[in-house]
């Protein structure tokens, strides 16, 4: 039995497909509108795509995370199936239709997060074979004090599964976070030389690290068919 | 050395060591005379003193009442629908199946991964890609297929109270009423079936015989089963006396 995992076949579709990766408080997000901006100003479809998308599975993860329901392969299972409607309904027709689909998280973040979970890695990659390959993955390397910075000034409330805490890394909130963050970053790294990732610096300044992605994207822009800004939102 | 292995790689986090009951499984489409069967041998073996419990498909907390709702909407791609089955599967499998085995019961499984994996085919999964995601599955003890031809299947339907919209496959672009999708949608099942037996060795049993016949066959030969590894728990805890 071998099937094919996840980066082997072509995607093939008039569309492009740019993802966003990184462990919270990357500054991705950021970087993503303000390519989505730049993308419609130049006259392209632009389609964003969301983790936990689809109602009714959306439903299921969400009692499953409030009542604790969950184990390693129930959650890496859960999200597949949230992510496969998303893939099936969103994004290949909107590939097909020649949109230029932006998503915040991709199969990568499911690889890192689920094999820290002790899912196998073989496993969690030909579970997601069925994912189209992006036209470019870019993911933002920043040192864990920086990101952790970022995010625990804000005094966030962390979520159960979101800090790790279903691993028993720590007792306490915040610290089991570092440790899962950390070991997230670990994945992210292995990542880089097998999937082709571009590595962008996030501890540089918000325009610059923009203008090199949009240097980067730039060729590999299909040919404006016009102000087309309201064919798809 | 343990008592079970799985598939592939096992499940997360679960140590399969002190695994004591037994996995039992039937198999077979839908309408065979699965419930009855799975009915009448576990009162079978509870008479002969073993603990016994059951899971079937669907059944999960955690997944059962998304695959309820996806199905009343026929909202959810066919892809992301065999996901949900198998995150309700292994939702049972760590949640019923596993501490059911631990706590030395005999696990009766209404149908296990080659259904889903034999609906998933018919659904048009790649067949290599759903049989990798469910090699988490725990290979069990024994199973049994209750096999018969789509012809026999009908009249059994019909006296159940007809053709069920998802067991006649009308999800799919198969014939153009219920009864021709019916029938083309569960040969392809039992094809796939068939195919499976052959690849994962497990046993195919005539399902045409009368239900009593059948169940007192199935009976017998887990019995037997059960038996030879060592009969009910207290027999098999008690030194020197079974």
């Amino acid at each position: 039995m071998n099937p094919p995992d996840f980066g082997s076949q072509p995607p093939g579709y008039p569309g492009r497909l740019f993802i966003v990766e990184g462990i919270d408080g990357s500054g991705k997000s950021t970087q993503l509108t303000l390519l989505a901006q730049w993308l419609r100003s130049e006259g392209y479809p632009v389609l964003f795509s969301e983790w936990n998308s689809s109602p009714i599975v959306k439903a299921t993860t969400s009692r499953g995370k409030r009542r604790r329901l969950l184990s390693p392969l129930t959650f890496s299972l859960i999200h597949a199936t949230d992510f496969s409607d998303r893939v099936e309904r969103e994004i290949i027709p909107s590939l097909k239709a020649g949109a230029i689909v932006l998503a915040d998280r991709y199969v990568y973040t499911a690889f890192a997060r689920d094999v820290v979970r002790g899912v196998p890695p073989q496993w969690i990659r030909s579970l997601y074979g069925f994912a189209v390959v992006p036209t470019q993955a870019f993911y933002f390397r920043v040192p864990l004090d920086v990101a952790l910075r970022r995010i625990l000034s804000a005094r966030p409330k962390l979520k159960h599964h979101e800090a790790g805490m279903d691993l028993n890394l720590h007792p306490d909130v915040r610290e089991s976070y570092r440790i899962f963050q950390s070991r997230i970053l670990e994945q992210y790294e292995q990542m880089v030389g097998e999937f082709g990732l571009a590595v962008m610096d996030a501890t540089r300044p918000v325009e610059a690290q923009q203008r090199q992605l949009r240097r980067v994207i730039r060729p590999l822009l299909p040919k404006p068919r016009g102000r087309v800004d309201h064919a798809l939102v | 050395m343990p008592s079970f292995e799985s598939y592939g790689d096992g499940i997360p986090g679960v140590s399969l060591e002190d695994l004591t009951g037994w996995l039992i499984v039937i198999e077979g489409t839908d309408g065979v005379g699965r419930t009855t069967t799975i009915t009448r041998v576990r009162s079978h073996l509870e008479r002969l003193g073993y603990a016994v419990a059951e899971t079937g498909l669907s059944r999960s907390d955690l997944a059962s009442r998304g695959i309820r709702r996806a199905k009343e909407g026929n909202t959810l791609g066919s892809k992301a629908f065999n996901l949900f089955y198998a995150t309700d599967f292994a939702d049972r499998l760590e949640r019923q199946i596993v501490p059911a085995l631990r706590a030395g019961f005999v696990m009766l499984t209404d149908r296990y991964i080659y259904s889903l994996i034999a609906r998933a085919i018919v659904r048009g999964a790649e067949p290599d890609w759903i049989k990798r995601v469910y090699s988490f599955a725990l290979k069990p003890d024994a199973v049994f297929y209750l096999r018969i031809g789509v012809q026999d299947l009908v009249p059994r339907v019909l006296l159940n109270g007809g053709f069920d919209y998802w067991e006649s496959g009308m999800d799919l672009p198969m014939g153009e009423d219920l009864y021709e999708s019916f029938i083309q949608y569960q040969s392809r099942v039992i094809e796939e079936l068939d195919q499976l037996a052959r690849e994962y060795e497990y046993e195919t049993v005539d399902a045409t015989r009368p239900a009593d016949v059948l169940s007192d066959y199935l009976s017998r030969r887990i019995a037997a089963l059960l038996e030879a590894g060592g009969g009910p728990a207290e027999e098999r805890g008690s030194d020197g006396e079974a």
